[in-house]
């Protein structure tokens, strides 16, 4: 049975290293695993999707609506945007930061409210506020590593497993402060 | 050892593994990271090219001389170095060429969604397309087996989700990577009349033993199950979609060459089902292949020309399966469309631009964004280098006072990549067109990767710098000013006497950008108590800037303390805090 996670959030939020840790993490279980990343143009601060996917044997790198077992989503309004990719009984574990999108700022359009208990109301939502948390940790840029703490929370995958793919895949100056990011949102 | 790796990442280990000696490409989405991690093999020399003409010509060079070579490009980067690329097919190869292409449908990155399989078909040069990252490495080692053997240089097609989804891949030691003799061989290598018209009969002879070699090879797959009515032919990303929606309920032709095509393995696989569908991205290359055999198969008549294909749409089509049950919100969502990152020179460029209402020609990069609202500055974008000679255009048609209310943008790695040649056309031809060059110190777009003007080589090693203001002036420009973008007044009254002059100009807008480790901003901006609330600092689309209950804030986890605002604002109410 294949399993297929998203990574959505905005671009430079960090997405990236998020898929890179759950697919380096993903291998250790001996999965056939596919990552699908987006590089180039869409990275500059626009929506970012990632999709992970491993099992016996994985075809499409890409997920349909509907099927996703879980998506991670980095910010709010990303998160409803991806939830038509959900599977009727799926997770939704979403950082509640917001991120003010260009036509927002432009007054072209409104922040929807209420993000929170819309999405709720249609799926299984785990929540934080994981911009606070790594603030509280002194670095900003954990959050995509505090997220992941959550999702292995979420997960059947050991706990050894993630700090070693951590350890493989973020670079050795910032290893510290990604273990205390994980630990966090593990513990949450 | 299996390992994880991104599509291009096992292009380049098949290269390295292959006993290539040199590669030579120009960045580009979604093929850059082949050459990036080409870099991790020192054995290999490897190169950023101002264009892919530029790229091709040094690969080509160096089969020639006896090394294994490559280049690497997206797809419109195959139609700067198609010159070459139509020669080379005549004169073959020494060492074995091949031509990496990555095509973007869906156009995540790109300007126009164009299928590069009509190359392979218009050279009469073989291509091979992979269908994931173990793929890669596979049949970009087997195209150097083909180039050797058979004289030719080959194309291996990615698409932007195998060049960018990381799977499995068996790693093996590298081989065979002693040089070639080199001899001189005119009538094989100086392709004029007298020797084209030999080769090109040697080219067609090698076409009739590649579609022999396409039908026996293990490339193209067939993939039969019990009971099946239905048999689809696909390739590379169309292969996986389809196995995703229709499993074993449907047989399996996979095609991995591409050019040639097996067309005796076609038509003995289309014997033996009721129905054949084709399905492929973009253009009905193979579908068209499959009607000119006297096949009757269902193609672009079922589906789509445009954009990227889902196992859905395919499951849809073919089974008449709805897709799953999902649920979404009812309310709109307001979209997410790329944004210039906090801290970029070019916001500073096309404020200016927007606030002076000049007409501007742009080009290719990160800046292209400087047509979207609220700078939405940019009137034009066709492909690199065009700002330059479109504006000259323009500039003719329209005559001088037109012109003086006109500008071209450009980036510094663009301009060296083809806004030359424009700009000396303007001053050959009497033009009196202002260009600003976009100088970030980087090609920022494709993540950051060295030009002749960075003064550093893709291996970090210092190198000689071009400088752009003694180029500007050995082409006759007469009027070459460099300025600051984020000095807006300045910058405003640069380009307002530049524009006015009866004489072409250049201005080198000159600030790195945001995203290059040595750029250090800090702190962050926030606003004082004396706003008026005037929203000058709005009109700069700043990500960081927006209106919360009616009032201007500043969000300190999106601004970087560049500090373009505080130089923007009228009222002098923006500060910078540490």
């Amino acid at each position: 049975m294949t399993k297929s996670i998203m990574i959505v959030g905005v671009g430079g939020q960090g997405t990236l290293l998020a898929s890179r840790i759950l697919g380096n993490t993903v291998i250790r279980e001996g999965y056939d695993v596919k990552v699908s990343e987006v590089h180039g143009m869409s990275q500059r601060g626009g929506s970012v999707v990632t999709y992970v996917k491993y099992g016996e044997k994985v075809y499409s790198p890409c997920i349909d609506k509907g099927e996703a077992d879980l998506i991670l989503a980095f910010e709010i309004l990303e998160a409803a945007r991806a939830l038509p990719f959900l599977k009727k009984d799926g997770t939704m574990i979403a950082n509640t930061q917001q991120i003010n999108p260009m036509p927002v700022i432009t007054g072209a359009a409104e922040y929807p409210s209420d993000l929170q208990s819309k999405i709720a109301e249609k799926a299984k939502l785990v929540k934080l506020d994981a911009l606070s948390l790594a603030q509280e940790l002194g670095n900003i840029k954990t959050v995509n590593v505090i997220l992941i703490g959550v999702l292995a929370k979420n997960s059947e995958i050991e706990y050894e497993k993630w700090i070693q793919s951590i350890k493989e895949t973020v670079p050795e100056k910032f290893l510290n402060v990604n273990l205390k990011a994980f630990d966090i949102g593990y513990n949450l | 050892m299996k390992k994880l790796l991104l599509g291009n990442a096992a292009v380049a280990r098949g290269a390295y593994e292959a006993g290539v000696r040199v590669v030579s490409s120009y960045p580009g989405t979604p093929s850059t990271e082949i050459t990036e991690n080409i870099v991790a093999y020192p054995e290999i020399y490897a190169e950023w090219a101002p264009n892919e003409k530029v790229a091709a010509e040094v690969a080509i060079g160096a089969s020639i001389a006896g090394a294994r070579s490559m280049s690497c490009m997206k797809h419109v980067g195959l139609n700067v170095m198609a010159d070459p690329v139509f020669t080379v097919s005549y004169t073959g190869v020494n060492a074995g060429l091949v031509f990496c292409v990555a095509d973007d449908p869906g156009m995540h990155s790109s300007q126009n969604e164009q299928d590069s399989r009509h190359y392979a078909i218009a050279a009469k040069i073989p291509m091979l397309e992979p269908s994931d990252s173990s793929e890669c490495k596979e049949f970009t080692k087997l195209a150097y087996e083909i180039s050797e053997r058979f004289d030719t240089p080959v194309f291996i097609r990615l698409s932007t989700r195998i060049s960018h989804s990381q799977s499995l891949v068996e790693l093996c030691d590298r081989e065979n990577d002693e040089l070639k003799p080199y001899e001189k061989n005119a009538p094989k290598y100086v392709m004029m009349p007298g020797n084209a018209i030999k080769r090109h009969i040697d080219v067609e002879k090698r076409m009739l033993d590649l579609k022999d070699f396409s039908d026996n090879s293990s490339l193209n797959n067939v993939e039969i199950n019990d009971n099946t009515k239905i048999g689809i032919i696909c390739a590379g990303t169309t292969y996986l979609y389809s196995h995703e929606a229709l499993g074993d309920k449907v047989s399996y032709l996979k095609i991995g060459m591409i050019n040639p095509l097996p067309e005796k393995v076609i038509l003995d696989f289309c014997k033996r089902f009721e129905k054949i569908y084709v399905v492929e991205e973009l253009d009905p290359i193979i579908e068209n292949a499959c009607k000119a055999l006297g096949i009757d198969v269902i193609g672009k008549d079922a589906f789509t020309l445009l954009g990227e294909y889902t196992p859905s749409m395919i499951k849809s089509v073919v089974l008449g399966e709805k897709a799953n049950e999902s649920s979404a919100l009812s309310e709109n969502l307001p979209a997410r469309p790329p944004v210039m990152c906090a801290g970029c020179p070019h916001r500073g460029t096309f404020y200016v631009l927007k606030k002076l209402g000049l007409t501007v020609s742009g080009d290719i990069g990160c800046y292209t964004l400087g047509a979207v609202p609220p700078l939405a500055s940019i009137d034009t974008t066709v492909c690199m280098g065009a700002s330059v000679s479109v504006a000259h255009g323009m500039g003719k048609a329209r005559g001088n006072e037109f012109t003086k209310k006109l500008v071209s943008v450009i980036g510094d790695s663009t301009f060296m990549h083809s806004g030359i040649t424009g700009l000396s056309d303007i001053v050959y031809n009497k033009g009196i067109n202002t260009v600003i060059i976009l100088d970030n110190s980087i090609t920022g777009m494709t993540g950051h990767q060295d030009n002749p003007t960075t003064g550093y080589t893709i291996r970090g090693e210092e190198t000689k710098q071009v400088n752009l203001i003694m180029l500007a002036k050995a082409l006759g420009i007469e009027n070459v000013v460099v300025a600051d973008p984020f000095d807006v007044k300045e910058f405003e009254r640069v380009v307002k006497e530049e524009t006015e002059r009866e004489e072409p100009s250049v201005i080198i807008a000159q600030r790195p950008c945001a995203l290059l480790k040595r750029v250090k901003y800090s702190g962050h901006c926030v606003i004082g108590d004396n706003c008026k609330n005037c929203k000058m600092c709005m009109k700069l689309g700043c990500p960081a800037i927006s209106i919360k209950d009616n009032k201007v804030v500043i969000d300190n986890t999106q601004c970087n303390g560049c500090g373009l605002c505080i130089n923007v604002c009228p009222f002098q109410a923006i500060k910078k805090e540490d």
